[in-house]
C-alpha cells in the first residue's frame, strides 16, 4: 500500500494546483472597444497575501487610516507610465489622478474646464477658445504656461510620433495662442472634440522622462513605481483644484484574484474595484462597505443579422420575449446589473432612454407565436460564441441557453479566447450569436450607436436598417446638441424595436472599500478617482 | 491458476462501483434536469435536492449524476488512447531496439519534456475547442509517453527469456510473439499503468475543465463543476464538497482496484 500512496498525494496536490489555476481568469468583462492589454504571465509573485494575526490586521489598518494613507489593490499592472503611451484601460484608469488635460469629466457626464479656466465654442461649432487657468502648477513646481498647453496639444494631434497621435483630434485644422488664451480651430464641427480633448493630458513642454518620472498636473503626484508591484502616488500641496484628502496612496498589484480578496481579508489592502459578487461574499460585512457602480457596458446577446434565422426581425422579437433580463442578472450577477433595452446606458442620462427597458417584457407564449408566424413552429438550433476567459459572459450564456429552451431554441454554447473572439467574431463577424459588452471609451453617445450603421466599419452584428443609416447621418451632421440628443434617442428606439440584439444590461461594477473609507464616485468612463476618497 | 480476491479488490471494486452506478443511472435517469434553473439559488441540501443547488438553482445531484458519466467517459476513452498507442509503441521498441527505438523513444522523450498541459491546450487549440473529442484526443496523446516507456522495459526484458527465443526457432510470426506471448506476460506492468493513467485522466480533465477548455456549459462534468464550486465555498460549500468527494471516491476506488490487481497478479507468478 505504502507504494500507491505516493501517487495518490501527486495526484491531490495536482488537485490542489490546478485549483490555483483558475483564480487567474479575469472578473471584469471584456468591452469591445476598450480592452486592457491582455494579460502577462505573472511572475509568481501573486499568492502572498502577508500571513497576519488579527491584531495585527487591525493595527496595520488602523496605522493606515491613522497616517491617512491608502493601499489600493489593483489586477494588472501599468503598460506605460507615459500619457501619451498608455493604452490598457487599467493604466488610464489610475493615471487619471496624476494627469488632466484643459477639460476633464465628472461623475455626472458633464465635461468642464480643468486646466482650461473657460471654454467658450464659436457659433459655428469649428473654434474653441480655452483661457489657461491662474496658479495652475505642474508636479515639479514650475507653473503651466502656454508652450506646455500648446505643446501637449501639438503632440497628441501633428506630430511625427504617429503613436502619440489621437485619432479624433484629426478634425484640428490648427492652433493660435497668445499668452493667455488657446484657439483652436476645426476643419469641420465635432461634437466630440471636447471628449478627445479631456484626454490630451497637459505635460511640460520638453520633458522626455515621462516613463519613469511621470509629471501632470493632477491632484495626486508620482512618488514611485516597482514593476509587477507597486505604484506610489502622494498628495499634490499645489494642485489648483480641490486638494485631495488622502496623503498617500499605494497601487499594489496582485494578478490573481483571489490574491485580492486575501489582501482585503488580510488588512493589506483598502480598496478594490471591479470585483464579482462571488469575490465580496467571501468579505464579511461588518469590515467592508460594496459599493455598486456600474460598469458602464452594454452586455448583451448581440445577433449576426445578417446570418439565418436572425435575418428575421420576428426571430429575434422572439428572442428578446423570451429572455428575461432580470432572471439573467439574478441567476448570474447575484441581482448586481441595470436592465437595458438598447445600445445605451443609464450614466449617459442625457441620452439615455429608460422607457426602452420594458419594451419587450418576458413572454414565452408571444415569443413561440413569432417564431411560429416566422417559420420556426419548432424553433431551431444556434451556437452562441463567448469569450472563455470572461466569466461573467459565459454564465450570461448559460442562463440564455436555459431560458431560450423554454421556447423551443436549441442553443449551444462555443467557449472560444479572447484573441479568437476578436478575430472571428469581432473583426471577420463569422458568429452566429455571441455574448460580450460594449462599451464607449469616451464621453459621448456617438461610439455606442455608429456601430450600427450599415457601412459602419465596426459593425459587428450586420445591423442594417434605412431607417437608422438616415437618422445616423443626420444625427451625426447635427451639431445642435439639443436636436442631435434627440436623434441619437430615435436611433435607440429603432434598435429597440427592430430588435437588434437582445439587450440584457450594465453590468455592475462592485468595489469593496474598508469600513471607514468614504467618498468614492463613480465616473461614465472607466476611472478610479482616489482624490475624493477620506478616512472617516 | 488460482485467483483469490483479496482486500483490495473487493474494496476498490466496491467504491468505484458507487461512482459507475452514478454515471449509469445518469444516463437513463435524473431527479431533475440538470440544466433546469428553477430550484432556488444556492439551496442546502435537503430531501428534495440531497446535494444542494447551485449558483444558478440547478440541482447538484442531478449535475453529479450526470457529470460522473461525461468524466468517467472521457477518463476511460483518454487513458485507452494512452494505453492501445503507448503499448504499441513500446512493444515495438522494446522487442526491436536498434535505431527504431532510438528514433521512437527520442520522439517519445520530447513529448515527455513538453509540459503536458501546454501540450493539450495546444492540441485543443489546434481542433478547436468545445469538441468533447478534442479533450479526449489532447489527453490520450499526453498518455502516450508515459506507457510506451513503461511497457518498452518490459518488453525488452521479456525479449530474451527462453520461451521467446524458443517461439521464434518455431518460426512464430513477430506479431504473434509480441502480442500472443508477450502481452500478457506484461499484464503485472500495465493494469497498474492503466489504473493510475486513469486516476490522472480524472484529475487532467479536472484542471482542462478549470481552464475552460473541457467541456462546454451548460454540460456537466466533475471537473468543471469543481473549479465551479470553488468561487463558491463561502455561499455553498456543498457544492465543492459534493462534487469534490465524488472524484475523491472515483480516484480512491481505481487506486486500491489498481493497488489490488498488483498484488493478484504478483500471487500469481
Amino acid at each position: 500500500m505504502k507504494k500507491r500512496i505516493l501517487p495518490l498525494v501527486l495526484a491531490l496536490t495536482l488537485l490542489l494546483l490546478s485549483a490555483c489555476g483558475n483564480a487567474s481568469a479575469p472578473a471584469a468583462a471584456p468591452t469591445a472597444e476598450s480592452q486592457p492589454a491582455p494579460e502577462e504571465t505573472a511572475a509568481p509573485n501573486d499568492t502572498a497575501a502577508p500571513e497576519e494575526t488579527a491584531e495585527s490586521v487591525q493595527t496595520q489598518k488602523t496605522e493606515r487610516a491613522a497616517a491617512n494613507e491608502l493601499t489600493v489593490g489593483i489586477a494588472q499592472d501599468f503598460d506605460s507610465l507615459d500619457p501619451d503611451y498608455m493604452t490598457a484601460a487599467g493604466t488610464k484608469e489610475i493615471l487619471f489622478n496624476v494627469f488632466e488635460g484643459l477639460v476633464k469629466p465628472t461623475s455626472a457626464g458633464d465635461i468642464v474646464p480643468a486646466v482650461a479656466s473657460e471654454v467658450v465654442k464659436s457659433d459655428d461649432g469649428l473654434s474653441y477658445t480655452f483661457t489657461l487657468r491662474e496658479g495652475v502648477k505642474f508636479h515639479n513646481g514650475n507653473p503651466v504656461t502656454m508652450d506646455d498647453l500648446v505643446y501637449s496639444i501639438e503632440r497628441r494631434w501633428n506630430s511625427e510620433d504617429t503613436a502619440a497621435l489621437l485619432a479624433a483630434l484629426s478634425v484640428i485644422d490648427h492652433l493660435d495662442h497668445d499668452d493667455k488664451t488657446l484657439t483652436i480651430t476645426l476643419s469641420e464641427p465635432s461634437n466630440e472634440f471636447l471628449a478627445a480633448v479631456m484626454n490630451a493630458y497637459i505635460i511640460p513642454a520638453g520633458y522626455t522622462d515621462q516613463e519613469t518620472a511621470p509629471v501632470g498636473t493632477g491632484p495626486y503626484r508620482f512618488v514611485s513605481r516597482s514593476v509587477q508591484d507597486s505604484l506610489v502616488l502622494e498628495r499634490f500641496a499645489d494642485y489648483w483644484g480641490t486638494p485631495a484628502n488622502i496623503e498617500k496612496v499605494t497601487f499594489k498589484i496582485l494578478e490573481n484574484a483571489e490574491g485580492l480578496v486575501l489582501g482585503l481579508q488580510s488588512g493589506a489592502l483598502d480598496l478594490v474595484a471591479h470585483m464579482s459578487s462571488d469575490q465580496t461574499i467571501q468579505l464579511s460585512e461588518g469590515d467592508f462597505t460594496i459599493a455598486q457602480g456600474s460598469m458602464n457596458l452594454v452586455q448583451a446577446l448581440y445577433l449576426n443579422n445578417a446570418e439565418k434565422p436572425f435575418d428575421d426581425v420576428r426571430v429575434r422579437q422572439a428572442l428578446c420575449y423570451a429572455v428575461d433580463k432580470q432572471a439573467v442578472i439574478d441567476l448570474a450577477f447575484d441581482g448586481y446589473g441595470i436592465p437595458l433595452g438598447t445600445s445605451m446606458f443609464p450614466s449617459f442620462s442625457k441620452y439615455y432612454d429608460e422607457s426602452l427597458t420594458d419594451y419587450y417584457t418576458c413572454d414565452v407564449e408571444k415569443a413561440k407565436s413569432l417564431l411560429a408566424e416566422a417559420g420556426y413552429p419548432d424553433g431551431f438550433e444556434m451556437t452562441i460564441t463567448v469569450p472563455s476567459n470572461y466569466t461573467p459572459h459565459v454564465n450570461t450564456a448559460t442562463v440564455l441557453v436555459e431560458l431560450l429552451r423554454e421556447v423551443g431554441i436549441k442553443a449551444t454554447i462555443q467557449p472560444v479566447d479572447w484573441s479568437t473572439w476578436l478575430d472571428e467574431v469581432y473583426s471577420k463577424r463569422n458568429y452566429q450569436s455571441t455574448v460580450t459588452g460594449v462599451s464607449s471609451d469616451n464621453m459621448t453617445a456617438r461610439k455606442l450607436l455608429e456601430r450600427f450603421g450599415t457601412t459602419t466599419g465596426n459593425n459587428f452584428t450586420n445591423y442594417s436598417n434605412e431607417e437608422y443609416d438616415e437618422i445616423l447621418a443626420q444625427a451625426l451632421r447635427e451639431t445642435d446638441d439639443a436636436k442631435q440628443t434627440e436623434l441619437y434617442r430615435a436611433l435607440e428606439k429603432n434598435l429597440t424595436e427592430n430588435a437588434a440584439n437582445v439587450y440584457l444590461q450594465d453590468m455592475a461594477d462592485l468595489v469593496a472599500l474598508r469600513a471607514g473609507l468614504t467618498g468614492l464616485t463613480f465616473y461614465p468612463i472607466y476611472v478610479l478617482d482616489v482624490s475624493t476618497l477620506s478616512w472617516e | 491458476m488460482k485467483r483469490k480476491m483479496n482486500g483490495y479488490l473487493l474494496a476498490g471494486i466496491g467504491i468505484t462501483g458507487i461512482v459507475l452506478l452514478f454515471a449509469l443511472i445518469g444516463i437513463f435517469w435524473t431527479p431533475y434536469l440538470p440544466t433546469a434553473m428553477k430550484y432556488g439559488r444556492f439551496q442546502p441540501p435537503s430531501l428534495q435536492h440531497i446535494f444542494g443547488t447551485d449558483n444558478f438553482g440547478r440541482d447538484i445531484f442531478s449535475r453529479v449524476l450526470k457529470g460522473s458519466g461525461t468524466t468517467l467517459a472521457i477518463a476511460l476513452s483518454t487513458v485507452s488512447i494512452g494505453a492501445v498507442i503507448g503499448t504499441l509503441v513500446g512493444a515495438v521498441t522494446g522487442y526491436f531496439g536498434g535505431r527504431i527505438d532510438d528514433v521512437l523513444m527520442r520522439l517519445n522523450d520530447a513529448l515527455t519534456a513538453f509540459p503536458s498541459f501546454l501540450l493539450a491546450l495546444l492540441i485543443v487549440s489546434l481542433v478547436g475547442p468545445g469538441k468533447k473529442y478534442s479533450v479526449v484526443l489532447a489527453l490520450g496523446l499526453v498518455f502516450i509517453p508515459s506507457f510506451a516507456r513503461v511497457m518498452r522495459t518490459e518488453f525488452a526484458s521479456l525479449r530474451n527469456r527462453n520461451y521467446v527465443t524458443r517461439a521464434r526457432l518455431m518460426g512464430a510470426k513477430t506479431g504473434w510473439i509480441l502480442f500472443v506471448h508477450l502481452l500478457p506476460n506484461t499484464i503485472r506492468v500495465l493494469l497498474p499503468a492503466f489504473t493510475i493513467g486513469f486516476n490522472n485522466a480524472v484529475l487532467a480533465e479536472a484542471s482542462m475543465s478549470f481552464l475552460g477548455i473541457g467541456v462546454t456549459p451548460p454540460d456537466a462534468s466533475l471537473g468543471y463543476m469543481l473549479s465551479e464550486a470553488q468561487g463558491m465555498l463561502k455561499a455553498g460549500p456543498w457544492y465543492a464538497v459534493s462534487t469534490g468527494c465524488t472524484i475523491v471516491l472515483l480516484i480512491f476506488g481505481v487506486g486500491l482496484i489498481g493497488e489490488g490487481l498488483q498484488i493478484l497478479s504478483r500471487e500469481v507468478s
